[in-house]
């Protein structure tokens, strides 16, 4: 059905990949910032909600120079993480890191709804029962939470499939290594003739797009039917 | 025995209540807004005291001079909420064995029986708390408050949310866990009927103090 080329099934398959690790490692810290923003009173809790929202609305290029300065062999973390074997620049690993930046907004965002929607006060019946803090969350907050931690996630992973503009700053864009489906595209419509190929990988875009969001859409639904405990 | 002498400031709502229970039941009686619910959080430890003490069964759960304050779970008090709060998503059975999982007590099938039987919740606990009436997710959130194994019961207007019919369904259930438990308890309510008919003490509380306290002859006139 697709006749697509080796290079644009890589490019295809480095889009899943990127996408799928920058969603599992971003997970574990977006469900701690989430619980933080939505159960928490502390100094700085308005900036750190402003700097987790800021990839939403900096422009992407922007937030792609500065992981470059930040993450670039010479920048201040990277040459730090070169020399315990961990290269970013140029990197699919690169990559992922833009995209987890790029969607933690939503990913955030979507958790913290749901830990909201979580009634604390069953999470106090939980302490009367015997359950600390820790247990309180991983035994009702969590699985309370969880279609919307599903959702989040989902979403996430959407968004990190077509982030373009901070990923290409920041690793450019190689093939088999850098080049993602948007990268891939945006290649295809700058070259003569490349415009029935391009159409191809936007089907596939779409087609994953839509997918994620129903099953997003799904995964929240759920969520609503779990809290009422039929 | 219980000894409660505290004070809290909630906005413009001084709460200043000091009063001792004994074994049997303790009423908390008063109208709505005459802080005891708020008491009893603070006896829970859900909510903390401004200033003040108390101490259960010898043991200081709370004393704002010492800088003492256990924390709720590990208070080992058995609190029915109003609402219930049962876990939406277990199961009754495992609502009923949260407590006692996460107090890491031994499995006791038989003392599991006996409060099951007590409440007459057997052919209930394979269902979900939303397929549950009121009266039903009373009778487990009280059976789930049981089995953690508790040194004080503290019932917070466990009928208030019932219409009669099921209020007088559930009440025997209440004079029945009385008389076998023997379980030191706090029976929070605004309904004199409830209180003559469970409580041994009651504690009369108005605008967030303790107008008196005594007998259950005090709620006669």
């Amino acid at each position: 059905m697709f006749d697509l080329s080796p290079e644009e099934w890589t490019a295809v398959a480095l889009s899943l990949r990127v996408a799928a690790v920058a969603t599992a490692f971003s997970l574990p810290l977006g469900i701690a910032v989430a619980w933080l923003l939505a159960r928490k009173n502390f100094p700085g809790k308005a900036l750190l909600n402003a700097i987790i929202y800021l990839p939403l609305v900096l422009p992407p290029v922007v937030t792609g120079y500065l992981l470059l300065i930040a993450f670039g062999r010479r920048g201040i973390f990277g040459a730090w993480l070169e020399s315990i074997g961990i290269v970013l620049s140029f990197r699919w690993t690169g990559a992922a890191v833009a995209c987890a930046v790029m969607s933690f907004p939503l990913l955030v965002g979507a958790i913290r709804l749901s830990i909201e929607a979580v009634d604390r006060k069953l999470e106090d019946a939980a302490a009367t029962l015997g359950a600390n803090r820790a247990w309180t969350f991983a035994t009702v907050t969590l699985p309370l939470a969880l279609p919307g931690i599903i959702a989040g996630a989902v979403l996430a992973f959407a968004r990190a499939l077509g982030e373009f503009g901070a990923t290409i700053t920041f690793v450019s864009n190689i093939p088999g290594e850098t080049q993602t489906i948007s990268a891939a595209i945006y290649t295809l419509t700058q070259v003569p003739g490349g415009d029935s190929q391009a159409l191809k990988l936007v089907v596939i875009a779409v087609a994953i797009s839509l997918l994620a969001l129903i099953v997003s859409e799904w995964f929240g639904r759920r969520a609503g039917a779990r809290i009422h405990g039929v | 025995m219980i000894l409660v002498d505290i004070d809290k400031q909630l906005g413009d709502f001084a709460l200043s209540v000091t009063f001792q229970g004994d074994s049997g039941v303790t009423a908390l009686f008063g109208p709505s807004g005459s802080g005891k619910t708020s008491v009893v959080g603070m006896i829970a430890g859900l909510i903390r005291p401004g200033r003040g003490r108390i101490v259960i069964d010898g043991e200081i759960v709370f004393d704002s001079g010492n800088g003492i304050d256990v924390p709720a779970h590990r208070r080992r008090i058995g609190y029915v909420f109003q609402d219930g709060r049962l876990f939406p998503h277990m199961s009754v059975a495992r609502n009923l064995d949260y407590g006692r999982w996460m107090t890491g007590l031994p499995r006791d099938e038989a003392q599991f029986k006996h409060v099951v039987d007590l409440l007459d919740i057997a052919p209930l606990v394979d269902r979900r708390p939303g397929a549950l009436s009121g009266g039903e997710r009373q009778r487990v959130a009280l059976g789930r408050a049981l089995l953690m194994k508790p040194r004080l019961m503290l019932l917070d207007e466990p009928l208030a949310s019932l219409d009669a019919r099921r209020k007088s369904e559930i009440l025997p259930y209440f004079l029945r866990l009385r008389d076998d438990t023997k379980l030191p308890m706090i029976y929070v309510s605004h309904d004199a009927g409830e209180v003559k008919l469970l409580a041994n003490r009651v504690v009369l509380l108005d605008g967030g103090r303790v107008v008196t306290s005594g007998g259950v002859e005090l709620l006669s006139h």
